[in-house]
């Protein structure tokens, strides 16, 4: 039997960590390399962690929903605490004509009124007489499934160097690329589109699953996390400037919680983050290769959704 | 007609914000066979000229860039955009912004105006957001425009046109001025009536980015106003309250 093949893997973001555990468990020699000083240093850290594949089909092509409908099981598969309590889309009263817009647009959702969301949500009661709710989705804390699928990798064999621009030496039969975009150097046409987040904690709100709040101009979402901290994301500006978060932005996501449920009034504001999407024009992720180079990029904001599929992709190349 | 000196190679001016990605919006543009994209310029893209990847995005469309000052509350802010967009776009034509209320988007008309009048002296060629008021009309032009571009309903409400005699009455006040209808737009059949009322052109944003497939409403707007254009050129007939019959009655054979 030949030897398992010997893969570097550069960037510990969500597509390097997908695809270093995808290779390990099915038997190569991982080295993932990460220039920053611990796992998800880049982008990865500052998303939702919605795995929400059917509302995706609002705004993104078929392929993301198609492509991602098995990425929650992946999940569930490889890292502890993936919650599947599905998620909710909700619209403020003078923008409900939103909802029947996103209903058009997606599928696998039932359309519920007060007592139904009063009884998926009960701190919502009486706040909202209508909603959509996906039920076969789901959520993860990106801050807990990084350095769970960095544990993973290391209990499969795999090594992990942080503070790592250069690989250890050049014994590698493949080198998959996941920087980013670091890698623009090498990817015409990448991008990078920018995100602002903030992070709340907020005893007096409890919610078991990601709430959409539809709004003709800005669309915001709430994402629960334990320890009532919730993840309240996110802007979408074509920028590639990743300085802090601006006012606008700021309040723009602030009051999107607020009118969600004025208890957000008393949530202490624990982060905000500035993250840079990396994107090719169509918002569709990409692998390609070049000899024995291999470049996964363009995640833009479906990182968690579509990493499973795309380190399905670099498995083949490299077992092919 | 002429906008500043230049002719429109399609009476469709298409907006390039909210697209679900960039190459969804360029088959919208190339559907549309726009005559001009806007763009707007956001602070947070300005500085450091962070935007740049998808501006050149933008400029790999060929097609003449309007830049906008989308978002302004102030006569100073938006004349410190304007001066970004030149920079930026290496354009003097500029789409004046200046919003006076943040829930109806609605112009500020006297700081419009005054930034109308402030950017002209600088050398701009401003294309002023405006209501469809006769006298802020008349002040916009002495502030040095010469183009108007008066609202159809709110900014991305997709009502159409909401005041069509103060839209016939604007027409027929300034017949040299280039007329074009911005904000509003929500189908094509609005736009064919812009276009039907004798306007030079149409601003089309919402309509196209949000609908379900881009780049077929961008089609349906361009048909809409070629016809709608047409048709004011082949001189409608006049709206009458009685029937009349297109073939007379008397001495027609009983064939049933």
């Amino acid at each position: 039997m030949a030897s398992p093949p010997k893969v570097l893997v550069r960037g510990a973001g969500v597509a390097g960590l997908v695809s270093a555990v995808t290779l390990a468990l099915r038997g190569a020699k991982v080295t993932l390399i990460e220039s920053g000083p611990k796992v998800g240093s880049g982008a990865s850290w500052m998303a939702g962690g919605m795995l929400t594949p059917w509302c995706e089909a609002e705004s993104a092509p078929a392929e993301v929903t198609e492509r991602s409908v098995d990425s929650l099981g992946w999940w569930q598969a490889n890292v502890h605490d993936v919650q599947a309590n599905g998620s909710l889309v909700l619209a403020p009263p003078r923008d409900t004509a939103e909802i029947a817009r996103f209903g058009r647009r997606t599928s696998h959702f039932e359309t519920i009124g007060p007592d139904e969301i009063a009884r998926l949500e009960p701190d919502l009661q009486g706040r909202f007489a209508k909603a959509l709710f996906f039920p076969t989705e789901g959520h993860l804390d990106p801050r807990e499934a990084l350095p769970a699928l960095a544990r993973r990798l290391v209990a499969l064999g795999g090594t992990l160097l942080t503070d790592t621009l250069a690989p250890p030496d050049e014994s590698f039969d493949w080198d998959v690329d996941c920087t980013g975009l670091n890698a623009r150097a090498n990817l015409s046409h990448l991008r990078g589109v920018r995100g602002e987040m903030i992070l709340l904690r907020c005893p007096d709100v409890t919610l078991h699953r990601p709430v959409r709040l539809l709004h003709p101009r800005i669309p915001i979402y709430i994402v629960p996390r334990r320890n009532h901290l919730f993840m309240v994301g996110a802007t979408m500006i074509e920028s590639e400037n990743d300085g802090p978060m601006t006012l606008r932005s700021m309040s723009e996501l602030l009051n999107a919680a607020w009118v969600l449920h004025p208890g957000f009034a008393e949530a202490e504001i624990l982060d905000m983050g500035t993250g840079l999407r990396p994107s090719y024009p169509d918002n569709m992720p990409l692998v390609t290769q070049e000899g024995r180079h291999i470049f996964v990029n363009g995640m833009y904001r479906h990182g968690y959704l579509l990493s499973p599929w795309l380190a399905q992709q670099v498995e083949h190349i490299v077992f092919a | 007609m002429l906008f500043y000196g230049t002719p429109l190679t399609s009476p469709l001016m298409l907006g390039t914000a909210q697209y679900p990605s960039p190459e969804i919006l360029a088959s919208a543009v190339r559907e549309a066979q726009a005559g001009v994209i806007t763009v707007s310029l956001r602070r947070e893209s300005a500085g450091q000229k962070a935007g740049q990847a998808f501006w050149s995005l933008i400029r790999e469309l060929n097609v003449p860039v309007l830049p906008n000052t989308a978002g302004c509350h102030t006569v100073k802010e938006a004349v410190t955009t304007a001066h970004m967009a030149r920079e930026v776009f290496e354009t003097d034509w500029i789409k004046l912004e200046v919003i006076g209320d943040s829930d109806t988007l609605q112009p500020d008309v006297f700081g419009l105006v005054e930034a109308a009048r402030i950017l002209s002296e600088d050398g701009f060629k401003v294309f002023p957001y405006t209501t469809e008021d006769l006298v802020v009309a008349e002040r916009l032009l002495a502030a040095g425009c010469e183009v108007l571009m008066p609202w159809g309903a709110p900014i991305g409400s997709g009502r159409g046109l909401n005041n069509v005699f103060g839209l016939r009455a604007l027409r027929a006040h300034f017949p040299d001025v280039p007329l074009v209808v911005d904000a509003g737009i929500g189908v094509p059949s609005h736009a064919a009536q812009a276009m039907e009322l004798g306007y030079d052109a149409v601003l089309i944003n919402t309509a196209v980015a949000k609908a379900g497939d881009p780049a077929l409403m961008a089609r349906a707007f361009r048909l809409a106003v070629e016809a709608g254009k047409a048709a004011f050129e082949a001189d409608p007939m006049e709206a009458r309250d009685m029937a009349a019959p297109s073939t007379p009655l008397l001495g027609r054979p009983m064939l049933a």
